[in-house]
């Protein structure tokens, strides 16, 4: 039985990030987390005196929403700081839609902002030095004496597996990395805007076998935020509302040695969730913004999400499915292989996805997107959410 | 039952990062001071576990044991590390980080390494079997890797 009682109850009706072709922004992660929310409110027409909903999954100490909403000075009356990794975002609009669905909230933010690159340059912290945790992990027990490379290593496992069972190749997952960067030269705010080729990715330095640097995302700074309310209040503000007409989250392990299938993911439970509640098929996707925190993610997400069946993200993938003109336009931002990838890549999906509803997105705007699809990834293939977002012609 | 292979880290190789010992795994740590595999068992559920845990992911039952492993496995998924994972791999590189998966029905990560002594990584795809080798870890623990054959 399929519950349709959320199916277009509620929608994104502010989005706005901060980018920059350099990788790096000016300002502190607050400063960020600050300007985006404005800028996704003014974008709605809203102010943050309409806030009642706020969703936050990072921050400098042990509470993430409830640390920023002291920030902001607002009072919540749902907070939310379910932290999944990238995928936390679309979690985040799942749970706001399920909120204000049942009135429990009216305006949800959903907020993300981090500077691994320029905090790396300064020396105060950033990518590739994080604190070890305390208290021993099962990582820590488990995987880091073995040094795998990571994230990269833990989907380079997959990878061979996907080879080995399937028999893809490195140049189908080149093909992914290729057709992404090819939105990205339509996108002044990308980090990488050259094109490159299928020997170019081959040519790039391996990271973790099969995976060379150019099947692998970026780091970079980067901020997004999205702003939802009810379909009610959405046909009264500034922009057209994108409806969140499908949902559907599964997360299946933390660790990657805890994997149960190293070549399905939690997505073939979250993408026909997300399709049974909307009343749609993966054929009634316009565009599609699925994770690529490396090309198998992309590869992986796209047969669980049923765009093509198991085993044959390879061949789907070879003759430019993903690129522009192809059947299925993906990562039209230029993804997290070419535009941004401050750690979690989910928000800008989101933002994406919205933008192509509207029609903003210029020179790579897919004409006559009605339905989109946005897939979140977090942890190490671990936690995914799947959200399916329509124009008001699809309520 | 032959002889543990103990196969040392290289010479003026730092020591890996440390495994620390969380309560529920401490048998495991302890056997590894003799070269010894143990898996802790659910005697419930009469399954595997792996990681150890305080109550078995199948049942939560706390009836649970530690039984020898056959030291046995097929490669289920590998890669190979052109550069180090963290500080304490310098000098090791390249190196090949597998899943392994053992007869008794558990997955662990683990890495396959040469038995030669020769450098560079080791030659390793998915589907081969290797067994269980044994790397001294500073404490007089060893840390489980495996060897092809």
């Amino acid at each position: 039985m399929v519950d349709r009682t959320m199916r277009g109850a509620a929608a994104i009706v502010g989005v706005a990030d901060a980018v920059s072709p350099t990788g790096e922004l000016e300002g502190s992660v607050r400063a960020l987390e600050v300007q985006v929310i404005r800028e996704a409110l003014a974008d709605a027409g809203l102010t943050i005196a309409d806030v009642d909903g706020l969703f936050s999954c990072t921050g400098p100490g042990w509470a993430a929403s409830l640390e920023l909403a002291e920030y902001l000075g607002i009072a919540p009356r749902w907070t939310d700081s379910t932290q999944t990794g990238g995928s936390s975002f679309e979690i985040h609009v799942q749970h706001a839609a399920a909120a204000i669905s049942l009135g429990l909230c009216d305006v949800a933010v959903v907020v993300y902002a981090a500077t691994p690159r320029s905090s790396f340059k300064r020396g105060t912290g950033g990518f590739g030095s994080r604190q070890a945790l305390p208290g021993p992990t099962p990582s820590a027990e488990w995987e880091q004496p073995y040094a795998m490379r990571m994230p990269m290593g833990a989907y380079a496992l997959a990878a061979s597996r996907h080879m080995h069972e399937f028999g893809t190749t490195a140049e189908q997952l080149a093909q992914i990395a290729v057709d992404t960067r090819t939105w990205a030269t339509m996108n002044p705010r990308a980090r990488l805007q050259d094109p490159i080729t299928i020997e170019d990715v081959l040519a790039s330095p391996m990271q973790a076998s099969p995976l060379h640097k150019l099947d692998c995302c970026l780091v970079t700074d980067g901020a997004g935020a999205v702003v939802l309310t009810s379909a009610e209040r959405a046909r009264t503000l500034r922009k057209p509302p994108a409806l969140v007409l499908g949902t559907g989250t599964c997360h299946t392990h933390a660790m990657i040695s805890e994997m149960p299938d190293l070549t399905t993911t939690g997505a073939a439970v979250s993408g026909p969730l997300a399709f049974a509640e909307a009343g749609l098929t993966p054929a009634d996707i316009d565009v599609a913004q699925i994770y690529d925190s490396f090309t198998i993610t992309v590869l992986l997400l796209l047969e669980d999400l049923g765009f093509c069946p198991k085993g044959e993200g390879g061949a789907f993938v070879a003759d430019g499915v993903l690129a522009p003109g192809g059947a299925l336009p993906s990562n039209t931002s230029g993804g997290g292989l070419a535009y941004t990838h401050p750690g979690m890549f989910g928000i800008f999906l989101l933002v994406e996805a919205v933008r192509q509803l509207r029609g903003e997105c210029g020179p790579r705007q897919v004409e006559g997107a009605e339905v989109a699809l946005a897939h979140g990834s977090g942890g190490v293939l671990s936690a995914m959410s799947t959200i399916i977002l329509g124009t008001e012609a699809t309520a | 039952m032959s002889d543990p292979l103990i196969i040392p880290a290289p010479d003026g190789a730092p020591d890996r990062q440390q495994p620390p010992v969380s309560s529920a795994s401490e048998p495991f740590w302890e056997a590894t001071r003799t070269c010894s595999l143990v898996i802790q068992w659910c005697r419930s559920c009469e399954r595997a576990i792996h990681f150890p845990r305080e109550a078995c992911p199948s049942c939560l039952g706390t009836d649970l044991e530690f039984r020898p492993a056959a030291g046995t496995g097929t490669v289920f998924a590998c890669s190979e590390m052109p550069a180090p994972g963290n500080p304490g791999m310098k000098g090791r590189a390249p190196y090949v980080v597998v899943l392994v998966d053992l007869p008794e029905g558990v997955r662990m990560l683990s890495s396959v390494v040469r038995s030669d002594g020769a450098e560079g990584a080791a030659e390793v795809a998915v589907g081969d079997s290797v067994r269980v080798a044994w790397e001294p870890l500073a404490d007089g623990r060893h840390l489980p890797v495996f060897v092809r054959g």
